[in-house]
């Protein structure tokens, strides 16, 4: 649709305008403070001209925080959660769409149910799992019976242990699961025309050969739109790593963002937080600035 | 090169019954086109042969080999599909020997068979394009190729040339005769479009409702359609038909008053049957409406097809294609009569639809089921 309303046009700039500016003016007023001493950032109003504090906040918050080990610990949190996240949902969506077996649809709608079922409503059993993992296959084996019986038999008692508490799978593994993603890779999946697969099979390439030279090849655009969702996405995450990690040494950088912000009675350095916070929004700006090319692609065209 | 034997095969989806027994031989190195009506079960005749499509009942053989357990693969059979179904993201050399690449040929060897096929095809300079960035045509040869560096014992083709322009079908359709001469590989060649059918096929096999209607030769198909169904779907224009009765005097009587002589020695013992007539257009004449044994008719409009052109009349009621090759310049409304030389005409069994022949007792025929 073409028309020439400069009334209607000049209302919509001057919203989108607005919606941007409110958008902008928090990250600028972080950007500032970042840049104060702690005399000038607790000044009412605090100056909006930036001063010349930066690399001293930032290297205080660094060191603080401990920002190099917990930005370690979060980059490999993230990308392990967005790769498992991108390679699980692709191997559920491909044998959701490609194949016929008994359960299928049921398969799938269990599947759909978990978008109704994020992990804050689920918290306490997965706490649970994790640790101890294989707490229901133990389960399992009592109810069945098994355990008593190797106990009477063998006079050994079976327990299973595996606890994920306070370890780099602990913190991801719960976290890979997708609906979304499964989604997303259906639908792409269901736009390929049948004849790609049937071509495939008559070239004589099995489900695995056609899943990685045709599958991960086309839908490309979609697994790095995800990968972008997903990184960002666990890189905020905040409740699961605070409860699953009480080891300082698996803490990631969002979670510790909370030992710089200042304590009721103790010294307001708010300049020394907004460093930190500062720090720990790049990763993530990183990510999308690379691959918003294709980002924007995986979500609107499906390339064929 | 390959035999195919197809033994009463069936197909059916849950009870849906979508080819009703089958039977058809074909020869090492034959050429057939199986031609038939959308949803005549053509498509999954041939995907049944492809292995994508599972038997529900009867028995293929490729080379003697019973393949209704086989995976695709393992058949020897390349196809060309409808929408070429090149896969997009690779180039066309890639496209070509992905075939190869799967079956573990060696780099090098690939490399050579793909470029010798690639000639075959005159697609030398393409190699290196995707396929978004062809012609429709070239697509086209893309999907041949594919098929043909495999060597395969046969040739499976789903209505290849049918989303092509009509120009380039023409060329295509050479070039799939041209390329069948030089491989000689048994080819299934499956269509609607019947001058595809009688240009490629060295036997044409005409299915309706999941059934085969007839098996012949080209030109055998339309001098003696086995059914009416056959009678009315090849040739074009198609076949005039007519519905009526042999009477004691042994025509054909479709009107009260209207009779047209009935050519064969069967009208003696076809008296008192109910029979369909059918006339092609291009063996009626027009002559004037007052000629001996001409039937009266006038003019509702006239097709100009070029090189000639389509009289359409009216027949008492029915409407009746005559083709001619002279201009002519009649307007509609205009009365004129309609010669058949009586050798022209076939007739049907108006219940089974089934040909009658001089040697064929009607009764037999008529009771015979398809």
């Amino acid at each position: 649709m073409v028309e020439r309303t400069p009334v209607f046009d000049a209302i919509c700039q001057a919203i989108l305008f607005l919606g941007l500016l409110i958008a902008l003016v928090p990250f600028a007023i972080v950007i500032i403070a970042a840049t104060h001493d702690i005399r000038t950032v607790n000044t009412v109003p605090m100056p909006l001209v930036p001063g010349h504090d930066l690399y001293a906040n930032l290297a205080e918050a660094w060191q603080r925080a401990d920002l190099g080990r917990k930005l370690f610990n979060s980059v490999l949190f993230a990308t392990a959660v967005a790769c498992g996240k991108v390679i699980l949902s692709a191997m559920a969506a491909f044998s959701i769409v490609y194949f016929r077996f008994p359960g299928r649809s049921a398969l799938f709608w269990a599947i759909f149910v978990t978008l109704m079922l994020p992990l804050e409503v689920r918290i306490v059993p997965t706490y649970a799992v994790a640790a101890n993992a294989l707490a229901p296959f133990q389960a399992i084996l009592n109810v069945t019976g098994i355990t008593w019986l190797v106990q009477t038999v063998s006079g050994i008692e079976v327990k299973l242990e595996w606890g994920l508490l306070n370890s780099y799978p602990g913190l991801i593994l719960p976290l890979v699961a997708t609906a979304t993603g499964t989604f997303l890779y259906r639908q792409f999946y269901l736009t390929i025309p049948d004849e790609l697969a049937e071509a495939a099979k008559m070239d004589g390439s099995g489900p695995v050969r056609f899943f990685v030279d045709m599958l991960l090849p086309l839908s490309r655009p979609n697994m790095i739109a995800l990968f972008t969702i997903m990184f960002v996405w666990a890189w905020n995450q905040y409740l699961w790593p605070l409860l699953v990690t009480t080891d300082p040494n698996f803490g990631i950088a969002v979670t510790e963002l909370r030992s710089l912000i200042p304590s009721e009675f103790g010294l307001p350095d708010w300049n020394v937080a907004m460093a930190g916070t500062l720090i720990i929004m790049v990763p993530p700006l990183i990510v999308v600035i690379l691959m918003q090319r294709w980002f924007v692609r995986g979500l609107i065209s499906t390339e064929k | 090169m390959a035999s195919i034997t197809i033994r009463g095969v069936r197909k059916s989806y849950q009870k849906n019954a979508v080819v009703h027994g089958v039977d058809l031989d074909i020869a090492s190195g034959e050429f057939i086109v199986i031609l038939g009506p959308s949803g005549c079960g053509k498509s999954t005749l041939l995907r049944m042969v492809a292995g994508l499509e599972e038997i529900s009942q009867g028995e293929i053989s490729i080379d003697g080999r019973v393949v209704n357990r086989l995976e695709p693969r393992e058949r020897g059979c390349a196809m060309v599909f409808q929408n070429y179904a090149l896969y997009p993201h690779m180039t066309v050399a890639e496209n070509i020997g992905y075939a190869l690449k799967v079956a573990g040929v060696p780099k090098a060897e690939r490399a050579a068979r793909v470029a010798a096929t690639a000639k075959i095809v005159n697609l030398e300079s393409f190699l290196d394009r995707r396929p978004a960035a062809l012609s429709g045509g070239q697509r086209q040869r893309v999907a041949m190729a594919r098929a043909i560096v495999r060597e395969p014992k046969v040739f499976l083709f789903d209505e290849p040339l049918s989303n092509l322009d009509a120009k380039l079908r023409v060329a295509m359709r050479a070039e799939i005769r041209r390329l069948h001469r030089r491989l000689g590989a048994t080819s299934i060649f499956v269509t609607h479009d019947q001058v595809e059918a009688m240009t490629l096929g060295d036997r044409l096999v005409v299915m309706n409702g999941g059934r085969i209607e007839q098996v012949g030769s080209p030109s055998e198909v339309y001098r003696r359609p086995a059914s009416r169904f056959v009678a009315s779907f090849v040739g074009s224009p198609a076949m005039n038909l007519m519905e009526g009765k042999i009477d004691r005097q042994g025509v054909f009587v479709y009107d009260a008053e209207r009779s047209i002589p009935v050519p064969f020695a069967l009208e003696r013992r076809l008296v008192g049957h109910d029979v369909t007539l059918g006339i092609r257009a291009e063996v009626a004449r027009l002559v004037a409406r007052d000629a001996p044994g001409a039937l009266p008719a006038t003019v509702d409009f006239v097709e100009e097809l070029g090189a000639g052109r389509v009289v359409h009349t009216d027949l008492d009621g029915l409407s009746f294609a005559v083709a001619v090759t002279e201009p002519v310049a009649l307007e509609p409304g205009t009365e004129v009569g309609i010669a058949v030389d009586p050798a022209d005409i076939h007739l049907f069994d108006a219940r089974t639809g089934i040909r009658l022949e001089g040697d064929m007792n009607p009764v037999e025929a008529s009771s015979r089921q398809t």
